[in-house]
């Protein structure tokens, strides 16, 4: 366990190394500029909603595509996060910076032991594992008194930043979110790059060659997702500040579900899939509203073709075809 | 009259007849997802849906048809098991070659597609469906009062379940499947289509949860939503039992219902969660699951 | 220059219509339209919307109102994205209906942050008009303490007195359950037990059991939903209301015993706000809504949609803006008159108060068809029928 975070750490820390393909690097560069100006143009609110979904979207890639395991209960960590920092922040009247680490900290810790018990078994077994956990969790929720069961914790306040940089307007709060998760998808960028990251990349192609060649594998996995665990949270945290809100909704097996959703759709085990992904379902969400069941139906469509024909998902066709990966 | 943890016999009796019942539901699902992963090597997320289906279309055919409960207990399984033969040709014969995963993500939106449906033709405050009059009533045991629709809930599941593991464990075909589990290839070059045994196999499994869902409309509200909670629930029996033996589904789904029916009584808020934590004991501690082999 | 505009606008239109000036009122209803609550809420409350759009003949008056809808799938993270949307983009003046209180208690909020108006309907949690009410939040048909008042001090005066509850194991119901035992302890009756369900749950009868063993003269069902509708339907199957004992629902619409049955529902005691029987007015209120709405009679919550925008368009006209305060002002000193409540009050807290019914399900041999299912037990009158003023802790009451 300690080998593998020093790995990660020490590499994380390094700056970036030459091996970085310039066009990632211009990628980032548009997409920070694009989401720089976009609150000019639109919703503020709905595209840190997208933000913290393509947040959450690539830790759960982090895990499924690179680690090549299939969580079904990433709700648990995104959900318990999110309630987490709306307690703290309520209740304990703590600053925004504190309440997120705090449930940045709460999802990596409830990751360890969930993720512990969960990479015991491998493949399917491992997908329904973790969704009978969280499914634990979700009762948890459910039950326990600081959650506000059904009605969950409402009005959240935003608080000040440090202490001193008010929250409360949509487009101050947004450039804050862009920062967090623009950071978290830096550092998700960094750990696959890392050694780290090519030995978790080796474990997914080929598990017993791995262990043959000397790495202690089960280490090696639960650090992907304590890291993936913590960055759901980090996500989850902070959709508990734009939304002021954490409700069972956050916890609930059909978020596990949406999320692997937008990790199918944009291309798993790509660097710019799962954003792409959770663009465009919380847009098709957000326009569908009103259709009612339809949403279902349509989310269950996506996923049927995606995994049918399209399992690259958008950005690996995207990649094959200009024979780069994305 | 002596008392056991402050709980009188009988009503300890009646709690444990009750998991009993509940258990027959668990196993025949759990039987369903063990029939068709032993063969596809797929979980079927679409279970509870499936499941969900069965009761709805039982009730369609009593409401449109004047299909009876009794023609619905052959007909339901057969027109839904139909549905799944066609969900396999169409859609995940295609993913085989593919990491098994890919099952269950496809069998997931399959899941999301076939509640949508419903929902939007039938609503969601759920529909009713009586009792047969051949089995209204009830038979006061001393202990409880046990209504006899109940009684032949369990009849019917433990029938349904032991047919079930004869047929694959004693007979010809059985001994057809089992060995396409292990070698498919070597099976067709005796002759024998495996692929058509594969998609009615998955038919087959389908069939068995929609007949969960016919024996479970009368006493459950039919909602679109009915199967939804319960496939996790069924998926935590599966994990707990490993996917080793068929015997070791039916065992674990009946064995669990029980567990569950005791914390009903002793500790009622935990009862949802008892069979998850049991799920993480077993993982600590037998990680391939009570029946199952280490893969 | 906007300014400029629109009074020049505003000064034209009273020329034209010679006194009225025109306003431009936009309704959000945002309510459950798949999901559990769809067929209690729905497109209903927007049947209902209109419908007392037409009535008040709102154009005429110089009031253009437009309706917009939207699903919030019983999600308070949708309802308040929504919301906000609607608020900040849409310009939407008053969102009506909006059932489950999570998300109830979301929408509010945002109307307090946003200074406008929040007609709710749907919803059950009393600290919409309590610990968490605002201005502009109006709690219009039924909450959790006026249904568990009515069922609860109802029976206790017919004689069922000892009282178990079956216990959805959750916020509201724990609430429901509490605001019951309160009632039934002050009226006489006794608690001797409870027991708490996993929500949502399927089998029941396990805790029927237990309830059935205590001899408890009567079941409390202190959940909702599927969770009620399947008590009820194993506790005709175990036989517990043969055996004597009687069920009494805390909270369940006519949706419900529809999706019961009348064979199964039967004898079951409940309070609702309305019935499309009670007299002439609903009868032929109710007649117009199922016309629209392919022959399904309307709920309390539809009623409670129709009532509440009825009073929201008085109040616009009477203020002649359709600024928060001025019409939140004018709603709160005026009695409220409609076609499906009667008369009613809107109070300083926000919680709309109006007559309750206590009704008892028919037996399928007392009904003379379909949608036929209630008989009128008591009525709770609107004094009564609410929890009093100083228990709420709202903070806007002095």
């Amino acid at each position: 366990m300690s080998v593998t975070t020093e790995t990660t750490y020490s590499s994380a820390s390094q700056a970036m190394p030459i091996g970085t393909p310039r066009h990632h690097i211009i990628i980032f560069a548009v997409l920070l500029g694009l989401l720089l100006i976009a609150p000019f143009l639109l919703y503020p609110v709905f595209i840190m909603k997208i933000l913290c979904f393509a947040l959450f979207a690539s830790a759960l890639n982090l895990l499924l595509g690179f680690g090549g395991l299939l969580s079904f209960g990433h709700a648990a960590f995104f959900g318990s996060a999110s309630y987490v920092t709306a307690h703290a922040a309520k209740v304990w009247g703590l600053t925004p910076e504190v309440s997120i680490l705090l449930g940045t900290g709460s999802a990596a810790i409830l990751g360890l032991l969930i993720g512990a018990l969960a990479i015991r078994r491998q493949g399917i077994y491992f997908a329904m594992v973790t969704l009978a956990f969280a499914q634990m969790v979700f009762f948890f929720a459910l039950q326990a008194p600081f959650t506000g069961g059904e009605d969950g914790i409402q009005a959240v306040p935003r608080g000040n930043l440090f202490g001193v940089l008010s929250l409360a307007d949509d487009r101050t709060l947004y450039f804050v979110v862009l920062a967090i998760v623009f950071g978290g998808l830096l550092a998700i960028y960094r750990i696959i790059h890392s050694p780290f990251g090519q030995v978790l990349k080796a474990i997914r192609d080929n598990e017993p060659r791995s262990i043959s060649l000397g790495y202690k594998v089960n280490r090696y996995k639960l650090a992907v997702f304590v890291m993936s665990a913590a960055l759901a949270g980090l996500a989850g945290s902070t959709k508990s500040l734009v939304f002021q809100l954490a409700s069972l909704t956050d916890v609930y097996w059909t978020m596990s579900g949406e999320v692997v959703l937008m990790t199918l759709l944009g291309g798993m085990g790509t660097i710019f899939g799962p954003f792409v992904g959770a663009a465009v379902i919380v847009t098709m969400q957000n326009y569908f509203a009103s259709f009612g069941a339809w949403v279902t139906i349509l989310q269950g469509t996506i996923f049927v073709i995606s995994v049918l024909l399209f399992r690259e998902g958008i950005v690996g066709v995207l990649s094959k075809w200009i024979k780069k990966p994305l | 009259m002596f008392e056991l943890l402050g709980i009188p016999p009988q009503a300890l009796f009646g709690q444990l007849l009750l998991g009993l019942i509940n258990g027959s539901f668990y196993a025949l699902l759990s039987l369903g997802l063990a029939v068709i992963f032993g063969l596809l090597n797929i979980i079927n997320f679409s279970h509870g849906a499936q499941y969900m289906m069965g009761a709805f279309v039982a009730w369609m055919g009593l409401t449109y048809l004047g299909i009876p409960y009794w023609g619905a207990l052959i007909v339901v399984p057969l027109v839904v098991g139909a549905t799944g033969v066609v969900i396999e040709r169409l859609m995940i014969s295609r993913l085989y070659h593919l990491d098994h995963l890919y099952g269950l993500l496809l069998t997931f939106g399959l899941a999301l597609i076939i509640q949508g449906l419903f929902r939007n033709g039938f609503g969601v405050s759920g529909l009713p469906y009586s009792i047969p009059s051949q089995l209204s009533g009830g038979t006061n045991l001393g202990f409880m009062f046990l209504p006899n629709y109940r009684a032949w809930v369990v009849v019917a599941s433990l029938l349904v379940c032991f047919g079930t593991w004869f047929a694959i464990e004693r007979t010809r075909l059985g001994a057809y499947l089992r060995a396409a589990t292990e070698n498919p290839t070597l099976v067709g070059a005796f002759g024998i289509n495996v692929p058509r045994m594969i998609t009615l196999t998955y038919g087959f499994g389908v069939a068995l949860a929609a007949f969960a869902g016919v024996l479970a409309a009368p006493i459950y509200s039919v909602n679109p939503n009915m199967g939804a909670d319960l496939i996790i629930v069924v998926f935590a029996v599966v994990v707990i039992g490993g996917m080793g033996s068929i015997l070791g589904a039916i065992l674990t789904g009946f064995g669990l219902g029980i567990v569950e029916g005791l914390t009903k009584v002793f500790y009622p808020e935990a009862s949802s969660v008892a069979i998850f934590v049991i799920m993480a004991i077993v993982l600590l501690v037998k990680p391939a699951g009570l029946f199952g082999r280490t893969a | 220059m906007n300014f400029k505009t629109a009074t020049l606008a505003g000064l034209a239109a009273m020329l034209m219509t010679g006194s009225a000036m025109a306003v431009d009122v936009k309704l959000g209803v945002l309510n459950d339209r798949s999901g559990i609550y769809a067929d209690l809420s729905g497109e209903g409350s927007v049947v209902a919307a209109r419908m007392a759009i037409e009535d008040f003949d709102a154009a005429s008056k110089g009031i253009n109102v437009e309706v917009i809808s939207a699903d919030h799938q019983n999600k308070p993270d949708v309802a308040s994205t929504i919301a906000r949307q609607w608020y900040d983009e849409e310009g939407v003046d008053a969102i009506v209906d909006v059932p489950t209180s999570s998300a109830a208690l979301a929408v509010s909020e945002i109307t307090r942050e946003k200074g406008k108006i929040f007609l709710n309907s749907g919803a059950a949690s009393t600290d919409l008009t309590g610990a968490q009410c605002a201005p502009g939040t109006a709690h219009w048909t039924y909450d959790t303490y006026a249904l568990a008042n009515g069922t609860g001090r109802a029976m206790v005066e017919s004689g069922y007195k000892n009282w178990y509850f079956l216990t959805a194991d959750y916020a509201f119901g724990h609430s429901l359950e509490a605001n019951t035992s309160k009632v039934v302890e002050e009226t006489g009756g006794s608690v001797v037990g409870s027991v708490r369900h996993p929500f949502p749950g399927t089998d029941f009868s396990s805790f029927l059991l237990q309830a059935q063993a205590s001899g408890a003269d009567v079941i409390g069902l202190a959940n909702a939903g599927g969770d009620t509708v399947n008590s009820i339907k194993q506790a005709a199957e175990f036989g517990i209301t043969q055996a004597g004992q009687a069920l009494a629902g805390l909270l369940i619409f006519i949706t419900d015993v529809h999706a019961l049955g009348l064979e199964t529902a039967q004898g079951l005691v409940l309070t609702e706000a309305f019935y499309w029987d009670l007299n002439d007015d609903t009868r032929e209120w109710s007649a117009r809504f199922s016309e629209e709405m392919g022959g399904s009679k309307p709920t309390m919550v539809h009623a409670g949609v129709y009532s509440a925008v009825t009073h929201y368009l008085k109040g616009v006209e009477a203020a002649d803006s359709k600024e928060t305060e001025a019409v939140m002002d004018w709603m709160k000193s005026n009695p409220s008159q409609d076609q499906v409540f009667g008369e009613g009050s809107l109070r300083e807290d926000g919680r709309h108060l109006h007559d309750m019914y206590l009704f008892q399900v028919k037996s399928p041999a007392e009904s003379a068809g379909d949608w036929d299912y209630y008989k009128l037990l008591s009525t709770i009158p609107a004094e009564v029928a609410f929890m009093p003023l100083e228990d709420g802790g709202c903070a806007l009451v002095e």
